[in-house]
């Protein structure tokens, strides 16, 4: 410490770190577990990228599969092949990877409603909480990338889904699509660039972003619920060292655990059983990763509306493949500024809402994680036509209605319910109770 | 037990499973071991530091001040002072001048982003089928319209370009009786053989399934269905253009042959698209 201090000055700085004040609830930790997976990702990532080759050349497959062995399979299927069956280590790896990119974003999400149902992304937070709704967008095109890349049949069954919005945007569509794909679908190309996007662009600006995450964090302090010490001036918690360090290490290390376990014991993106990509052939039914399922959905519910203005074709893959996830993504960034101008509250805020604190934002958040939860069970229509024997048309028609009357069923209930647990004799009060008896000899609570 | 215990139990724990998982890479490997010692390695060290964290360390709450972030408007406005230096401010017509120069440059470096693709030109509205093209199967075998099976879905090719992804389409044998193709298409469907793109006027998709009792092909992606009598017309789902039809005839050795390409460009629409009609294309 001496050595480093003399030629950095660093102690002071450092105590100042160790001394830092951690308010403590649970679901301060969700964004740490965010955080973690990134580590295991990274970690493991580094691993496979050691062994995969980026390469749509066609190769005929040698490897130990025997239901494969002489089939024609692009190069980059055989190293995912050859990760999984005789690199050691290899598919345990893969496994871990892939689940741990499915809690990733998973725990970006519930972490990024944490932050909403709180209102912990109001002054002075507005720009984390931009950088957060980047954060989730990067974490998508990370999970939608390397999901592409083994080149498998339902992988490649994604992208065909991804140049086909690409294609639908009015006059610069064809452009883009050719741009983005090296060509007219499919090309042989598309593999390495995809690769360049997944292991380099977007984990550097991943890095880079949590980076400005944390630092902006440690700038302004963490937000707090109200207790009886906490204030709008102060934070109250417990230091860095040696407690919270020993949850943080403790939370890496179990999220690390049961990524390994997941990883071991619970098969995921089997592409042997998928067999390599065929332009001429898909599998039914065919679902994406959890978190594209939205994106999916809105298209199968998307009713078949072409419009044509003065001879321009709008395909219907346009409005919800590019329009509504502009706006979603859009009007979640701004959120804090819109919330601001609805409530004309332009204070700093350090102290937490609860959720049934401010009823109409509470509700405007259940409504939102409605639709996009009935948008991301429409994903699964086919499915669940198959579960429940009756017509996918049938399914889609109901989820047609649902997608619009239970968000807003939902949002309603949610307000209600926040409104009628403001009201008295309701909860946990919080402090001790003053009672006073009043002139009629009845008792009532002081406030 | 006392939680110094504890911990020793769940480090030791952690210790023997990294030790395993050494010994079980070694003689072989085997993944479902591997994670099963991960996890125990990993989380025997993370249950132990919790439990430390948690029933050894005893702080206390501590309350630290929380400084006001902004710095106040004097500091604000010197700064901006600051940046609004005379010597640059000034030279405004220069100061123009270089913001154009930046931003005429950042156009000059982002034009080699054109090199990541071709223009589409007229990619998007041909495909490889052309007049007097034999239609042939997966091997590349010329298919015979008596022995396309009815009730079953046959995917073919042009003659010499199997596995053109643009070109896949499907042969469907029916009822010559019940077919209403539109006008103009009579002729394009001899002994009830109809043939259409393979690749679905929504997102794109190979259009792999058949309801044979209903006429009817389904996209698995979507669930958009067309209705082979009418013509490919789509009857469910989010597609709304009819699958595009391949004109076809049989040659003098009774073999299927194309009369030119599909009566529509395939695939996912585009803004243009319309702009292009069938008839040109069929010359």
């Amino acid at each position: 410490m001496g050595w480093l201090d003399e030629r950095l000055g660093i102690a002071s700085f450092a105590r100042k770190g160790l001394r830092k004040v951690f308010p403590d609830h649970w679901s301060f930790l969700l964004g740490e577990v965010a955080l973690f997976c990134f580590v295991i990702l990274v970690a493991t990532g580094t691993f496979l990228t050691l062994f995969y080759r980026p390469d749509a050349a066609e190769v005929v497959y040698q490897g130990p599969y025997a239901p494969l062995q002489g089939r024609e399979v692009s190069a980059a299927y055989e190293s995912v092949m050859r990760i999984s069956f005789e690199v050691r280590a290899g598919l345990v790896m893969r496994q871990i990877h892939h689940w741990a990119a499915l809690v990733f974003v998973a725990s970006v999400v519930v972490h990024a409603m944490r932050i909403f149902f709180t209102g912990a992304f109001r002054k002075p937070r507005e720009l984390n909480w931009v950088i957060g709704v980047v954060l989730l967008i990067l974490a998508l095109g990370m999970g939608f990338t390397g999901y592409s890349l083994p080149d498998d049949l339902l992988s490649g069954t994604g992208l065909r889904i991804a140049y086909s919005v690409l294609i639908s945007v009015p006059f610069i569509g064809p452009y883009l699509a050719f741009l983005a794909f090296g060509g007219e679908f499919p090309t042989a190309g598309i593999i390495s660039r995809l690769f360049v996007l997944h292991v380099m662009l977007l984990p550097g600006l991943i890095f880079g972003l949590i980076g400005a995450h944390l630092a902006i964090l440690a700038r302004q302090k963490h937000a707090q619920f109200a207790t009886s010490k906490s204030t709008e001036r102060n934070v109250v918690g417990k230091p860095f060292w040696p407690g919270q360090a020993f949850k943080s290490v403790g939370l890496l290390l179990i999220t690390g655990s049961v990524l390994s376990l997941m990883g071991g014991l619970i098969q995921i993106n089997p592409v042997w059983d998928y067999g390599p990509f065929d332009p001429t052939v898909v599998s039914a039914p065919a679902q994406p990763d959890w978190y594209i399922g939205w994106l999916e959905g809105a298209l199968r519910l998307f009713p078949p509306a072409d419009v044509s203005v003065f001879g321009i074709l709008i395909p219907s893959p346009f409005i919800p493949g590019v329009v509504m996830p502009g706006i979603a993504f859009g009007l979640m960034a701004l959120w804090p500024f819109v919330e601001a101008k609805l409530t004309g509250d332009r204070d700093e805020h350090h102290l937490l809402n609860r959720p049934r604190d401010v009823p109409f934002r509470t509700g405007i958040g259940v409504a939102a994680f409605l639709f996009f939860l009935v948008l991301t069970i429409a994903g699964g229509n086919d499915v669940m036509a198959i579960m429940f024997n009756v017509q996918v048309e049938a399914v889609t028609n109901v989820l047609r209605v649902a997608v619009f009357v239970v968000p807003a069923l939902g949002g309603l209930l949610a307000h209600r319910m926040s409104v009628q647990l403001q009201g008295p004799g309701v909860g946990i009060p919080r402090g001790p109770v003053r009672l006073r008896r009043n002139p009629e000899g009845g008792f009532e609570e002081q406030h | 037990m006392t939680p110094e215990r504890v911990i020793s139990i769940a480090f030791g724990a952690s210790v023997v499973a990294s030790a395993a998982l050494v010994v079980v890479y070694l003689t072989g490997g085997d993944a479902q071991l591997e994670g099963l010692l991960l996890g125990v390695a990993l989380g025997g060290l993370g249950f132990g530091v919790v439990t430390w964290a948690t029933r050894l360390l005893h702080e206390d709450e501590v309350t630290e001040e929380r400084p006001p972030l902004g710095t106040g408007e004097a500091t604000v406005e010197a700064t901006g002072q600051m940046l609004k230096d005379d010597e640059v401010t000034r030279r405004s017509a220069l100061v123009r001048l270089l913001a154009g120069a930046s931003a005429t440059l950042a156009a000059a470096l982002s034009i080699p982003a054109l090199s990541l693709g071709p223009r589409p030109g007229q990619s998007l509205f041909r495909t490889r089928w052309s007049a007097g093209k034999r239609l042939v199967d997966l091997d590349g075998n010329p298919v015979r319209p008596d022995a396309v099976q009815p009730g079953a879905v046959q995917t073919v090719f042009p003659e010499g370009e199997v596995g053109a992804a643009d070109a896949q389409t499907l042969l469907i044998k029916v009822d010559p009786e019940r077919l209403q193709l539109p006008s103009g298409r009579e002729a394009w469907a001899p002994e009830g053989v109809v043939s259409y793109s393979k690749i679905c006027t929504h997102a794109g998709c190979p259009v792999g399934l058949y309801r044979a009792e209903s006429h009817e092909l389904l996209c698995p992606c979507h669930q958009s269905t067309f209705d082979v009598l009418t013509g490919a017309e789509p009857t469910f789902g989010p597609a709304d253009r009819p699958l595009p039809q391949l004109p076809i005839e049989i040659d003098d050795e009774g073999y299927l042959v194309a009369m030119g390409d599909f009566s529509a460009p395939v695939g996912p629409g585009f803004w243009n698209l319309q702009r292009d009609d069938g008839e040109e294309q069929l010359s």
